[in-house]
């Protein structure tokens, strides 16, 4: 390890530099031999799941939060989705921790009902404060998706959220780099949903372990900020505690305006050093695996982790197909769980439930694209539509989206986690079965016994037409 | 933290793979604000099963877990080592760990022990063949032992002596609290702020 890592400072000398290392550089604090470098962290998320232990700590020591200016919190798992206050006593005293630890720590908190309230990497990008080169952290695994906007961002656990608290750094080694390099354009119907479940079932949930992702490539360029937040939030399926995104003028018009974000010659000295926040034509990776998006089509998920899924036009596959003991083995417990048979047909398996929201798949441009399928039609599956954000809920109310998920008999909630993990009343019933454009298909994940499809905010649309799993073609 | 030098103990073989942090403490149990009190979590739902492993009486007091390839994937949720922790884990060995529980679990004092998939086999069926055979994780030597045999695993020489001494991250932090000052000052000044 240090052999490799020696030898890698001495060509660093010379070579390029990829993005992660750029921003990873800019922001070592300390840096000494045989220990973890010391990372200042840009910002910090907080939200009432991860955190009352971390306050206590805090409490314990008798430490303050070194930059209450640099951290931000807001109530998502526990809160409710239908108007009223927090039924389940336990879920109440959680947030009600979280409001309590807020005041005396002197941290901006978004409560329920607050405009600014929703999803904790809803809101970072939607108010701008997620931006280019920065380091984001939260107690939370998907905080990935910020890397969508050129930076390192990666979730941490309750320890690290009451280091950052006290010290607004974190120790860590840069991990590996890897490319994912996806050329060629997306079919038309194809999201950025199907890309990343499609790139996770290539690598596998441990592929991106150890590595900072960088998506490149001609169909990464292509997508939106909305499209490229769903990519880089799921490279923690893959393993990678990171995924990123070299900016470009997409991300800059994004940006541009945005609550948080410069403003006068602030932006334009801000931009001139994002625009330099690209990786090197001579850096090297330490790995590269290779995609092409024209190939793609819809991809939803067979089994019971986000690798084992397949294109939504194949079949349950049969456990004797892998190679692989392990994944054999993990197959065949995946259909026991899912009481799916090998040789169904995907297209064939009936749903229960649909599910549209979540850091994923929360977000204006996705509750577009299930309005657009369902604008006219009726759904035939319980239909839950879950805004990733009040402002996102607002901003669909202008547009008169909610107006058509209701007409076609969907449930238009207000902005949480909702049944991307249940820890609110939004679950699924024992063997109940939902098509969900959320992140994880894990055993229970959405309520105990519930039997979890991921799909994109399209497919979750037209399942919901149909009853069963279809892509939007086939209506 | 709890400090980790040597551990002696029997062992419990768990043949699955990918086990999720969700698995190894459902959401259920997130909801709770204290630190405590998280064994009864600890894979509750598979526990329910009467044939699950943990159930099986042969293998109580273990505190050793021999664990598939790619254990702790998923949440980041540091509730899944104090639960195993407050079980009765010491240490967990497996081919392959998710980053984040990794991390967790050298911040918390549970063991993360990186074996190569045969040998975790190997151990996992000699747990199953004698439920009382103790396994010895020696965090000085870097070995894991079990009868004649012995096998090496790596560990960064920092989380090792941090491990060993038992320290807090934080405490270690707060000694270069000039050199964060001196980066802050440097910041550059377009930088949000939440206020």
């Amino acid at each position: 390890m240090i052999t490799r890592g020696k030898r890698r400072k001495e060509a660093l000398k010379t070579m390029g530099r990829t993005l992660a290392e750029k921003v990873w550089e800019q922001h070592v604090v300390r840096r000494a031999e045989g220990e973890p470098d010391l990372l200042f962290i840009d910002l910090h998320l907080i939200h009432e799941v991860t955190s009352p232990q971390a306050f206590d700590g805090l409490r314990l020591a008798d430490r303050k939060v070194r930059r209450p200016d640099l951290t931000i919190a807001t109530e998502d798992h526990n809160v409710p989705t239908v108007l009223g206050p927090i039924s389940d006593p336990v879920s109440r005293a959680q947030v009600e921790t979280l409001r309590k630890n807020a005041a005396e720590f002197g941290l901006r908190l978004h409560p329920m009902g607050d405009a600014g309230q929703g999803v904790v990497h809803i809101i970072g990008p939607q108010f701008g404060l997620t931006q280019p080169g920065m380091t984001i952290v939260c107690g939370d695994s998907h905080t990935s998706t910020h890397g969508a906007f050129g930076g390192i961002a990666f979730g941490i656990g309750t320890s690290e959220v009451e280091h950052v608290l006290a010290t607004q750094t974190l120790p860590a080694y840069r991990p590996k780099t890897m490319a994912i390099e996806v050329s060629g354009a997306l079919p038309y119907g194809v999201t950025a949903k199907d890309l990343i479940l499609a790139i996770i079932a290539k690598i596998g949930t441990g592929g991106g372990q150890g590595y900072i992702v960088e998506y490149r490539g001609e169909a990464i360029r292509n997508l939106s900020m909305e499209g490229r937040m769903t990519v880089c939030n799921m490279s923690i399926e893959a393993g990678a505690r990171a995924g990123m995104i070299a900016p470009d003028e997409t991300t800059f018009a994004y940006l541009k305006g945005r609550p948080h974000a410069p403003e006068g010659p602030a932006w334009d000295e801000a931009v001139a050093y994002w625009r330099t926040l690209r990786t090197d034509e001579d850096a090297v990776f330490d790995q590269v695996v290779e995609i092409d998006a024209s190939t793609l089509t819809p991809f939803v998920t067979w089994g019971t982790n986000p690798g084992q899924g397949a294109p939504l036009a194949a079949s349950v596959p049969a456990p004797e197909e892998f190679a692989d003991p392990v994944e054999r083995s993990a197959a065949e417990r995946a259909l026991e769980y899912m009481g799916l048979t090998a040789g169904t047909p995907l297209r064939d398996v009936e749903v229960d439930t649909v599910f549209v929201g979540s850091c994923t798949n929360g977000r204006l441009e996705d509750l577009r694209a299930a309005a657009d399928i369902l604008r006219g039609r009726t759904v035939k599956t319980r239909t839950l539509i879950v805004p990733g954000s009040m402002l996102v809920k607002l901003e669909a109310e202008r547009e008169g989206l909610d107006e058509v998920f209701r007409a076609a008999g969907a449930e238009w909630r207000e902005a949480g986690c909702s049944m991307c993990l249940g820890m609110n009343p939004d679950t699924l019933a024992p063997g109940e079965r939902s098509a969900s454009t959320s992140n994880r298909n894990f055993e229970g994940r959405q309520g105990k016994g519930g039997r979890t499809h991921l799909v994109s905010p399209q497919v979750a649309a037209a399942t919901a037409v149909t009853g069963k799993l279809t892509a939007p073609a086939d209506l | 933290m709890e400090a980790f030098t040597t551990h002696t103990g029997t062992a419990v073989p768990l043949r699955r793979s990918n086990v999720d942090t969700d698995q190894i403490i459902p959401a259920v149990w997130l909801k709770q604000v204290s630190r405590t009190g998280f064994e009864k979590g600890l894979f509750a739902a598979w526990r329910e099963d009467p044939a699950f492993v943990l159930n099986n009486p042969v293998y109580q007091g273990a505190s050793v877990l021999l664990a598939g390839p790619d254990f702790g994937t998923g949440s980041s949720r540091e509730h899944a080592v104090w639960a195993l922790q407050q079980y009765g884990f010491r240490v967990v060995i497996a081919a392959r760990f998710g980053d984040i529980f990794r991390n967790n679990s050298t911040k918390m004092g549970l063991l993360p022990v990186v074996l190569d998939a045969k040998v975790v086999e190997e151990l996992q069926a000699a747990a199953e063949a004698d439920p009382t055979a103790e396994i010895t994780v020696d965090l000085v030597e870097r070995q894991v032992r079990l009868g004649e045999s012995a096998w090496s695993f790596e560990i960064d020489d920092y989380t090792r002596w941090r491990l060993l001494e038992g320290l807090d991250d934080i405490g270690l932090t707060l000694r270069h609290a000039d050199d964060i000052a001196t980066y802050e000052n440097g910041r550059q000044p377009w930088l949000p702020t939440t206020v």
